[in-house]
């Protein structure tokens, strides 16, 4: 069982993979973090031994920013947005794309499952 | 994308004069109005009230160290959205 930064990684996927279970670890992080281990990418996890688990655990603690603290990080920038009121600030406010996508359609993930609005004509039947 | 770091912050002249004024204490007046919503903020405007013109009219911000690197328009919001007919009474 491979526990790293407080995660349980599943162990039955290629190391690769694996390691992206972390938040903040993508594809090409846990790249750079097996070739500087020198472990192979198509390890499966339960597969790694000590030394690789050590190794691993390493780079991880001394060169990359994951879980709790990264959240951390990424809410402090949120709140220093919302704490200088700039336009950016404004968006995360109001719970609208921030980076000027268009809100005439779309942009769901932002605004979240529609509001039906009373009394609004329908649309034409298609 | 973003602008090449060898040009430096973008800072209209006049306004850089404005405020290095300001602070040697040659001017007196409490705010700089201006129209300059794409100057950048620099370390200098830390401290200064800035009247930024909206479109309409001019909204006082007073920049703080954490404003440094945007823009003075970031703080001056040019749509008012009052909401859509219908909603909110009844």
């Amino acid at each position: 069982m491979a526990r790293i930064a407080g995660i349980d990684l599943p162990k039955n996927k290629r190391g690769e993979i694996g390691l992206t279970y972390i938040y903040g670890i993508g594809k090409s992080t846990a790249k750079r973090i097996l070739e500087n281990a020198g472990i192979d990418l198509s390890k499966k996890v339960n597969q790694w031994n000590d030394d690789e688990l050590a190794a691993i655990r390493g780079f991880i603690n001394d060169e990359l920013k994951v879980e709790g603290v990264l959240r951390s990080e990424v809410q402090m920038n949120i709140k220093r947005l919302l704490d200088i009121a700039c336009y950016r600030g404004l968006r995360h406010r109001k719970g609208l794309p921030v980076r000027g996508q268009r809100t005439r359609t779309n942009s769901r993930t932002r605004k979240g499952k529609r509001k039906t609005v009373a009394g609004k004509k329908k649309a034409p039947k298609k | 994308m973003g602008r090449s770091i060898k040009k430096g912050p973008y800072v209209e002249a006049k306004l850089e004069k404005k405020v290095l004024d300001m602070t040697e204490g040659k001017s007196k007046k409490g705010v700089i109005k201006t129209w300059s919503r794409r100057s950048t903020i620099t370390p200098d405007f830390v401290g200064q009230t800035f009247a930024v013109h909206n479109g309409n009219k001019f909204i006082p911000v007073y920049v703080t160290e954490f404003m440094v690197g945007h823009k003075l328009g970031e703080f001056a919001p040019t749509r008012n959205f009052k909401g859509h007919a219908g909603t909110g009474k009844k």
